[in-house]
């Protein structure tokens, strides 16, 4: 015989067993799972950066290469290079004092490459307006954190060399 | 007896995104961490990579701490 009393438990709640409130927290242990990975990441990159640190310490050697003639470069002119290597593009520039500057051509800010604005005896980064000393590379106006990198650059004769590279200046 | 479950449920799942919240906030202080000691490492200075290496480890001690929290009160 049947009977018309109302069972305890709605037949959806066997069906569909997932308790909401549990199911949230266990969300939230998971999330608190990604964020601890995602704190050893940081942290992995903090001893990369230590790592560096001392490793870096001794200067690398650098080779020498010749990259122009001091005749051909009168005063505003400019001479691209490419140095340690084919990957790190540089400038060299005869400012108005008529001194021989070389410098890298990434930008510090986001690595855009610079130019030379013969007007205003700077170099110039057309991406964001930051501007660099011609004569030793510091910044004078924008967002670059750090000077550009300086090469450094022997005269022998007429010919021009390369000999090294100064990377890590302090701020200007 | 119902009423005091959801109670301890309730205050379980406050205590809980209270934890998550405060992982949060180290997650934050670590990541400027790492970005102020980078900064300063392409700057030339790497006096900060000690301090900053150590602090982050800190931190990532405290995370995990919290995490263990976290699951500890799952699995209780």
């Amino acid at each position: 015989m049947p009977t018309n009393t109302k069972p305890e438990k709605p037949l959806w709640t066997e069906e569909f067993s997932v308790h909401a409130p549990e199911d949230k927290f266990v969300l939230r242990r998971q999330f608190s799972k990604f964020l601890v990975l995602t704190s050893f990441g940081m942290l992995a990159g903090n001893v990369w950066i230590l790592f560096r640190s001392f490793m870096g310490r001794s200067n690398p050697a650098y080779a020498e290469k010749e990259v122009g003639l001091a005749s051909q470069l009168r005063v505003g002119d400019v001479k691209l290079f490419n140095y340690p290597t084919a990957n790190d593009p540089c400038i060299m520039v005869r400012t108005r004092s008529g001194k021989l500057a070389a410098f890298s051509q990434k930008c510090t800010h986001l690595s855009c490459a610079v130019y030379y604005s013969k007007g205003n005896n700077r170099l110039e980064c057309p991406c964001h307006e930051g501007y660099f000393s011609a004569e030793d590379g510091t910044v004078l106006e924008g967002p670059p954190p750090r000077p550009l990198p300086l090469i450094q650059i022997a005269q022998r004769g007429d010919q021009i060399f390369a000999v090294g590279v100064v990377e890590k200046r302090e701020r200007s | 007896m119902k009423p005091i479950l959801n109670e301890l449920r309730q205050r379980r799942r406050t205590v809980v995104d209270a934890a998550v919240a405060f992982l949060v906030i180290l997650l934050i202080v670590q990541m400027w961490l790492l970005t102020a000691t980078l900064e300063a490492y392409l700057a030339g200075n790497t006096d900060a990579a000690i301090p900053g290496a150590a602090v982050s480890f800190v931190l990532f001690l405290g995370c995990f701490g919290l995490y263990r929290f976290v699951d500890r009160i799952y699995r209780t």
